[in-house]
C-alpha cells in the first residue's frame, strides 16, 4: 500500500494534523497547514494535550450554560455569582488560547505579540523606573531593620532603630517641627491660592500676565529666592525690620526672624506659603474651569450676590479640588527640606528641624548611619501613607461628583 | 441702568487695584533682587531702599564668572536638565501610551508599582538609592542625578491621565487603518498632547533645574558641580558680597524663566486635562 491510513484527523480552522502510516515508511505525522512532519510521539502528545483541553472546554461551558443564567444576574443581588462567572468565563479564555497555541503551532500568540509591542513601549521607562526608584524603595524598608554604617558589614537588629526613635530628642523635636510647619502651612496656602485663582479667574486684561507671576515663585530657583528672603526679612537691616521701625516697633522688640527661635518657623511658613502658593493656584484654576458657568447665571437670577455665589456655587463645587489640594499640600509639607536648609539650618537650636533634614544629617553628615536614616525614612513614609489612605477614601465619596 | 453700570465699573477698578498690589507684594522679592544686583554692596541696605540704583554696577555681571566657576556649573546643569527632561518626556509619555491605550498581560500590577511609589516620597529611599549608585560606581557623576530624575512615576501617571481623556475609536480607526501602535502614538497621540507635555516639560525642567538636595549628595567634585550647588556654596563663601550673590540668582533663574513663558500657555489647560487637579 502507498496510501496513507489516516488514523486521525483534526480539521481545525482548515488545520489538519494527520498521522500516516504504511508503505514501509516509518509512521510519520504530517502537519497540513504548517507543512511539516512531526515525530508520532510529539504528534500524539499534541493530540492528548489538546483533547485533554477540548474536554475541558466542553465542561465549562456546560457549566456556563447550566449554572449561570447569562440573562438573569442582578449587579447588586448576585455580587457573588458574578464573581463567580467572570472566574469562569476568564478560565475559559485561557483554554481557548491554550488550544490555539497547540494548533497554530506558533510560539507567540496574536496576544503574545500584543503584550510584546505593549512591554516595548513601556520598557525603556519601567526599567529605569524598576531599577533606580523601585528597588531602592524596597531596601528602604530592609535597611530600616539593619545597622549599617557604609563600611562594616551589615548588621539584622530587628526593631532596635525604632525602639532608639524614642529616646532620640532631635527626632521628637523634628516629628513636632514638621506637624507645626504643615499645620500652619496647609490653611495659608490654600486661602491664598484660592483667593488668587478665582481673581485670576474673572475675565480682566492680562490675565495671563498675572498667572505667570502669581506661579513664577514657585518654579525660581529656592537657593535664590530663600537668599532674598534671608536679606529682606535679615533682623539688622532688612526692608521688613525697617518697616516695622517706621511704624514705630521699639528696637528690642524687632523680630530676629530666622535667628529667632520664636519667629524662625513663622519665617520659613511665609517662605513656603508665598513660594508655593502659585501652584496650587494653577490646580484651582483647572478647577474653576470644571465648574459650568449655567451654575452661575442661576444664581444671578436669584439675586445672589458674590459671597452668595462663593459660599453656594464655587466653594461646593471645587470640593474635589480644594480635598486633593489639601493631600498634596500636606504631603509636600511633610517632605519639607529645601527652605529649612536655606534659611534657618534647622535653628535656632533645634527650632525649625524637620524630619528630612533629620534624615539628611543622619546619613549624610552627623554620621552615615544608614539604617536609623532608613527608621526615620519609615516615620516620615508613615505620615504620608496615612495621608493618601485619607485621601483614597475620600475619592471613593467624589467619585460621583 | 446707569447705576449699575457705573457700580461694576468700580468694582472693576477695585478688583485692578487689588490684583496689581498682590502681584507686586508677589514680585517684591524678585524687584530686590534685580535691583541688588546692579548695586555695590554698601548701597543694597541703604534706608529708604532704592529700587533702581542710581550708578547701576553691571560688573557685578562680569565679575560673578571668575569669582565661582559659574560658567562651568550652567552648562552642567544645562545638560542634566536637557537630557533629563527628553528622557523624561519620551519614556514617560511612551509608557503612558501603554496603560492608557493598550491590553496587555500584568498590566495592573505594573501600574500599581508606579502608582504605590508616588506616594513614597524621594526622602525616604535616597539613603539606599545613594548606597545603590555607589555600589554601581556613579557617585560623583552626572549619570546619577540622571538616572535618579528622568524615569518619575510621576511623568508616567500624568501622560497617561491625559490619554486616557482622548477617545479610544481615534486609535481604533487607526488601527483598522492598518497602523502599527508605534505609527498611532507618533503621528496622532503625540500630536493631540502638547498641553501635557508642555505642563510635563515646565514640572521636569524647573524640578531638575533647581534640585539641590539630590546633586548635593552625589556630586563631590568642583567641576561637575551644579548651578545650585554652586549659588549655596558661593552664599556660604561670600556672604556679605551681596551685588554679586544676587546676579548670579538673577542669572540662575532666567533659563526656568525663558522655558516657562514659553510653555506657559498649556499650562492651566495641561494641568486641567491631566487630572493632577484630582
Amino acid at each position: 500500500m502507498t496510501f496513507d491510513t489516516r488514523t486521525n484527523i483534526m480539521p481545525i480552522f482548515g488545520r489538519i494534523l494527520e498521522i500516516r502510516e504504511g508503505g514501509g515508511r516509518p509512521i510519520l505525522a504530517y502537519d497540513n497547514m504548517n507543512n511539516k512532519e512531526l515525530s508520532v510521539t510529539d504528534a500524539k502528545e499534541k493530540q492528548e494535550k489538546l483533547n485533554a483541553l477540548d474536554a475541558k472546554m466542553k465542561q465549562l461551558q456546560q457549566r456556563l450554560m447550566t449554572e449561570f443564567n447569562v440573562w438573569g444576574l442582578d449587579s447588586k443581588k448576585d455580587k457573588d455569582k458574578i464573581k463567580e462567572k467572570d472566574k469562569l468565563l476568564k478560565e475559559m479564555k485561557k483554554t481557548q488560547k491554550a488550544i490555539e497555541k497547540i494548533k497554530t503551532g506558533k510560539l507567540l500568540s496574536r496576544d503574545g505579540k500584543r503584550n510584546l509591542v505593549a512591554y516595548s513601549f513601556i520598557a525603556p521607562n519601567f526599567i529605569g523606573f524598576a531599577v533606580f526608584t523601585l528597588v531602592p524603595v524596597v531596601c528602604a524598608f530592609l535597611l530600616a531593620f539593619m545597622s549599617w554604617d557604609g563600611n562594616n558589614p551589615i548588621q539584622f537588629v530587628g526593631l532596635d532603630n525604632f525602639k532608639h526613635l524614642a529616646d532620640d530628642t532631635r527626632f521628637i523635636a523634628a516629628l513636632k517641627n514638621t506637624v507645626v510647619y504643615s499645620v500652619a502651612t496647609v490653611p495659608f496656602t490654600l486661602i491664598a491660592a484660592l483667593g488668587l485663582a478665582i481673581l485670576l479667574n474673572k475675565k480682566i486684561k492680562g490675565r495671563a500676565i498675572f498667572r505667570a507671576i502669581g506661579f513664577f515663585p514657585y518654579v525660581a530657583s529656592l537657593i535664590a529666592v530663600a537668599a532674598v528672603w534671608n536679606n529682606i526679612f535679615s533682623p539688622g537691616a532688612g526692608i521688613v525690620n525697617v518697616l516695622l521701625t517706621n511704624l514705630g516697633v521699639a528696637k528690642q522688640n524687632l523680630p530676629g526672624w530666622a535667628a529667632d527661635s520664636q519667629w524662625a518657623m513663622f519665617t520659613v511658613v511665609s517662605f513656603s506659603v508665598w513660594k508655593s502658593m502659585g501652584y496650587y493656584m494653577v490646580i484651582y484654576l483647572a478647577g474653576l474651569q470644571g465648574i459650568s458657568a449655567e451654575l452661575y447665571e442661576a444664581a444671578s437670577l436669584d439675586g445672589a450676590n458674590a459671597w452668595q455665589k462663593f459660599k453656594n456655587v464655587t466653594w461646593p463645587q471645587l470640593k474635589p479640588t480644594t480635598f486633593f489640594v489639601i493631600i498634596m499640600l500636606t504631603i509636600n509639607c511633610f517632605k519639607v527640606y529645601d527652605q529649612v536648609y536655606m534659611l534657618t539650618q534647622g535653628g535656632p537650636g533645634t527650632s525649625t528641624l524637620v524630619l528630612v533634614y533629620h534624615i539628611y544629617q543622619t546619613a549624610f553628615v552627623t554620621s552615615t548611619d544608614y539604617g536609623y536614616a532608613s527608621a526615620i525614612s519609615m516615620v516620615l513614609f508613615a505620615l504620608v501613607l496615612f495621608v493618601t489612605i485619607i485621601q483614597f477614601r475620600g475619592e471613593k465619596n467624589y467619585a460621583n461628583d | 441702568m446707569v447705576k449699575t453700570s457705573q457700580k461694576s465699573r468700580i468694582n472693576k477698578v477695585i478688583l485692578y487695584v487689588v490684583l496689581i498690589a498682590i502681584t507686586v507684594l508677589m514680585l517684591i522679592p524678585f524687584i530686590w533682587m534685580l535691583s541688588a544686583s546692579l548695586k555695590y554692596d554698601k548701597d543694597v541696605f541703604t534706608v529708604p531702599i532704592k529700587w533702581i540704583p542710581e550708578n547701576p554696577k553691571w560688573d557685578n555681571y562680569k565679575v560673578i564668572w571668575t569669582k565661582i566657576p559659574l560658567l562651568r556649573f550652567v552648562l552642567n546643569t544645562s545638560k542634566i536638565t536637557l537630557i533629563v527632561t527628553a528622557l523624561q518626556l519620551l519614556t514617560s509619555s511612551f509608557a503612558a501610551y501603554a496603560f492608557a491605550k493598550l491590553e496587555f498581560k500584568s498590566k495592573n500590577a505594573l501600574f500599581l508599582g508606579y502608582i504605590a511609589t508616588i506616594a513614597v516620597p524621594w526622602q525616604v529611599y535616597m539613603v539606599p538609592q545613594f548606597i545603590m549608585m555607589r555600589s554601581f560606581g556613579l557617585n560623583d557623576t552626572h549619570l546619577a542625578i540622571i538616572c535618579l530624575q528622568a524615569f518619575s512615576a510621576f511623568g508616567v501617571f500624568m501622560m497617561r491621565q491625559f490619554y486616557q481623556g482622548i477617545p479610544d475609536s481615534l486609535c481604533e480607526a487607526a488601527r483598522i487603518d492598518g497602523m502599527s501602535e508605534y505609527k498611532i502614538y507618533r503621528k496622532i497621540m503625540l500630536p493631540l498632547s502638547k498641553p501635557a507635555l508642555s505642563t510635563l516639560t515646565i514640572f521636569t525642567f524647573v524640578a531638575t533645574w533647581n534640585d539641590f538636595l539630590g546633586p548635593s549628595i552625589y556630586l563631590t567634585t568642583q567641576n561637575k558641580k551644579t548651578l545650585q550647588i554652586g549659588l549655596r556654596m558661593f552664599i556660604g563663601q561670600y556672604s556679605s558680597e551681596y551685588g554679586l550673590i544676587m546676579a548670579a540668582s538673577v542669572i540662575s533663574l532666567i533659563p526656568v524663566l525663558i522655558v516657562f513663558l514659553c510653555l506657559q500657555k498649556y499650562f492651566v489647560e495641561g494641568v486641567a486635562a491631566t487630572g493632577i487637579k484630582g
